[in-house]
């Protein structure tokens, strides 16, 4: 999209006034400054796909479209969660994370904070894995995608 | 151009010179008052001074519709923008190419609450094409250019430029481009060859076919190409609401519009045809009923629109082409000239003779021995005595589809009417827009008391400007429409009534400075309108009294089929 005040919420407006779901959404400037890009994820049949695709292009912002799960695409999301970890706990819980290869980037006496990147499926299982009332908080960006090889989005 | 440096509000002003502006409607206030001052300075752009910000909105929308040109508003900030938030949507609906200029607060002030400030750019954001807000005096001339650009390409719509009071007031150094890319908006796209093929190929197969046309006919300019394709093709055509005059109503392969209060010949013809060819129009709510009953397995749908978007958004089709309808149209007819096959001739005539016993139906029959006054009769006296010539707008409700069913409608642009929004209140404003745009045009507008309540302070802007416009009120003492569908749905548990509540519009017309009528008698219907239309400096608000047990008929209930029509 044109890195122009007020594009995100043209998108953001577009998908609540048409009752399309955001489920993920994350936006940043690209290497030319003057363009920033947005991955969205969203959830619907073929044909609301088509037309979320359609409207979107007709967004005057919008310069370029593509819908990743056509093909092959590499998916990547961050995630921070704070874990209790006391005692016995904290060997287990840095065992789970070196599995998952997360990072630990904050140690208290109680608690670890622990960073893991990877697919959207990896981190739900990261979270499914370690026990639920461990978790003091969690923090997930919401995924970006490129495609793979040669298939690039450029203006 | 130049390299003088000129304020923000002169470069606005320079800005409509140079896009050939020639009115623009508007209210003052605070926060463009250096552009008010500008305008007065000069008099090639001329100001056209409404009495509410939403009739200036209508105003413009109805001076783009009957003239091919981009409308222009000029409204001030908070209030200024909230009473033009009807008007642009109405636009919007629509697609009608119109750029509003509202003031707005100055640039340190934004977002601090200020006096008269409200976030422009995000309460029109989804009733515009696009909207600017522009920080930067630079960018002011480019901004506006860019906006006339975007507002009448494409499938045209709205856009709004904001302008700060502070940047109104700044200098800079003035150069207007004569043209203007856009990187992430390029409206212009070649038809798909194999489409239109494939079109061909299923035109000249059909044994049923219909040619169903909308408002993009009109928009796009391609009344005479539509024309030469259908007598060519000799294939019954329609119209929607928006589509009337999009081809010549008096013509014989002519069916009547369709719809929820369309014709029965052109709603069982949609229903029943095996080739479908769609042209300008978008399968709304109200052309086609219930979706599951209007789907057909057997039928193929060809879909011509310029909007991608609007392309198997409501009903599948078989072969889209994305393109500008004039465009399109002269391609199919090139093809269809070089083709050596010919139409299924045959199986043509058989399905004329098909139509022509639906329209033995006489769907639009009425009592024409009443003794009161039947709003039918009322427009029919009206066609007759402008010879289908006028340029009519209309209010919203019964009336509006009264006037649709009985003015025949032989040329574009003469139809002015909101169909998307359905906004009440828009005839008045409409009518002075569509005035300015067609100076020697006689102008009438087709309205019910209720409507015509709605802006009825423009009857002031009316005798400012000597305006002579011919009200046609249809009064039935009711909101006829909703009355309608409380008798038909609701066990006739008629709402609000306000009869006792009514003013005298003859002394109300008079009040402003305009002749009044009343006629309560049908045999005096066509003498006050010939009386009307003879005043050619004077406006005319005929206050015709109509019976008030009068339904629209065909009607296609909410959820029903197009085949399942309540008939008279």
């Amino acid at each position: 999209m044109e890195n122009e005040a007020g594009a995100l919420s043209r998108v953001a407006g577009l998908f609540s006034a048409r009752g399309y779901n955001i489920e993920s959404l994350i936006v940043a400037p690209t290497e030319d400054p003057t363009l920033s890009r947005m991955t969205l994820v969203t959830v619907g049949s073929d044909d609301v796909v088509e037309q979320i695709i359609k409207q979107l292009n007709k967004l005057i912002d919008v310069v370029k479209i593509i819908d990743l799960s056509d093909g092959d695409h590499i998916e990547c999301e961050l995630m921070l969660v704070k874990v209790r970890a006391i005692g016995k706990d904290r060997k287990k819980i840095k065992g789970t994370a070196d599995i998952f290869c997360g990072r630990i980037v904050d140690v208290t006496g109680k608690s670890y904070t622990i960073e893991l990147t990877g697919t959207c499926s990896k981190l739900d299982a990261f979270l499914d894995t370690i026990e639920r009332n461990t978790i003091l908080e969690t923090v997930r960006t919401g995924a970006s995608g490129i495609g793979r090889g040669e298939r690039i989005l450029k203006v | 151009m130049g390299t003088e440096e000129l304020t923000g509000a002169e470069i606005t002003i320079r800005c409509l010179q140079e896009e050939g502006i020639d009115y623009i409607f508007g209210y003052p206030g605070g926060a463009v008052l250096f552009i008010y001052d500008e305008l007065f300075k000069q008099n090639k752009v001329k100001h056209i001074l409404v009495r509410h910000e939403q009739a200036a909105l209508h105003a413009a929308d109805g001076y783009a519709r009957s003239s091919n040109k981009v409308g222009v508003a000029l409204v001030t900030s908070g209030p200024g923008v909230t009473n033009s938030v009807t008007g642009i949507a109405t636009a919007y609906m629509d697609s009608i190419p119109m750029v509003i200029i509202s003031g707005q607060v100055p640039t340190y002030a934004i977002g601090l609450d200020a006096f008269q400030e409200v976030d422009t750019v995000g309460i029109t954001r989804p009733c515009v094409k696009h909207n600017f807000l522009v920080k930067n005096i630079t960018e002011l001339a480019i901004t506006i250019k860019k906006a006339f650009y975007i507002s009448s390409t494409g499938r045209p719509g709205p856009v709004l430029v904001d302008i700060p009071k502070d940047v109104s007031q700044e200098k800079t150094k003035f150069y207007y481009p004569s043209s203007v890319s856009m990187r992430s908006y390029n409206p212009t796209s070649k038809e798909n060859p194999g489409q239109l093929k494939k079109a061909i190929q299923l035109i000249l197969g059909s044994k049923r076919p219909m040619i169903y046309t909308g408002g993009g006919v009109i928009l796009s300019n391609a009344t005479k190409q539509l024309t030469n394709l259908v007598q060519m093709l000799n294939f019954p055509c329609t119209n929607t609401l928006m589509g009337l005059g999009g081809y010549p109503a008096t013509n014989k392969q002519f069916v009547g519009m369709l719809g929820m209060h369309g014709t029965y010949e052109a709603n069982m013809a949609m229903q029943h045809c095996d080739v479908l060819i769609a042209i300008g129009a978008r399968f709304d709510d109200r052309v086609i009923g219930n979706p599951k009953h209007f789907y057909n397995k057997e039928r193929k749908i060809i879909h011509i629109d310029i909007d991608p978007s609007s392309i198997s958004k409501r009903v599948k089709v078989d072969v889209p082409i994305v393109g500008s309808v004039s465009d399109v149209l002269n391609e199919l007819i090139k093809l269809l000239k070089a083709s050596k096959e010919k139409t299924e001739r045959a199986a043509i005539k058989s399905w004329w003779a098909q139509i022509d016993q639906w329209r033995k139906r006489d769907c639009l029959k009425y009592d024409r021995r009443s003794a009161i006054i039947k709003p039918q009769m009322v427009v029919e006296k009206l066609y007759k005595i402008t010879k289908g010539n006028a340029f009519i707008t209309s209010d919203v409700g019964q009336h509006q589809m009264w006037a649709a069913q009985f003015y025949k409608f032989d040329k574009p642009r003469r139809w002015i009417n909101s169909g998307g929004l359905g906004t009440m209140g828009f005839g008045l404003p409409a009518a002075i827009g569509v005035q300015f745009a067609n100076p020697k045009g006689a102008v009438a507008c087709i309205t019910g008391e209720a409507s015509i309540q709605m802006c009825i302070q423009e009857l002031s802007t009316c005798k400012q400007y000597n305006l002579p416009l011919k009200i046609v009120n249809l009064n039935n003492r009711y909101m006829g429409m909703v009355r309608q569908w409380q008798e038909f749905f609701h066990g006739n548990r008629y709402a609000e009534s306000y009869v006792d509540a009514l003013p005298d519009f003859v002394k109300l017309a008079e009040s402003y400075g305009h002749v009044g009528m009343k006629i309560e008698q049908p045999n005096d219907i066509e003498d006050a309108l010939k009386e009307a239309f003879k005043l050619k400096n004077r406006l005319v608000f005929m206050d015709f009294i109509t019976d008030q047990t009068e339904n629209v008929f065909p009607m296609i209930p909410g959820g029903k089929g197009l085949s399942e029509m309540i008939l008279v």
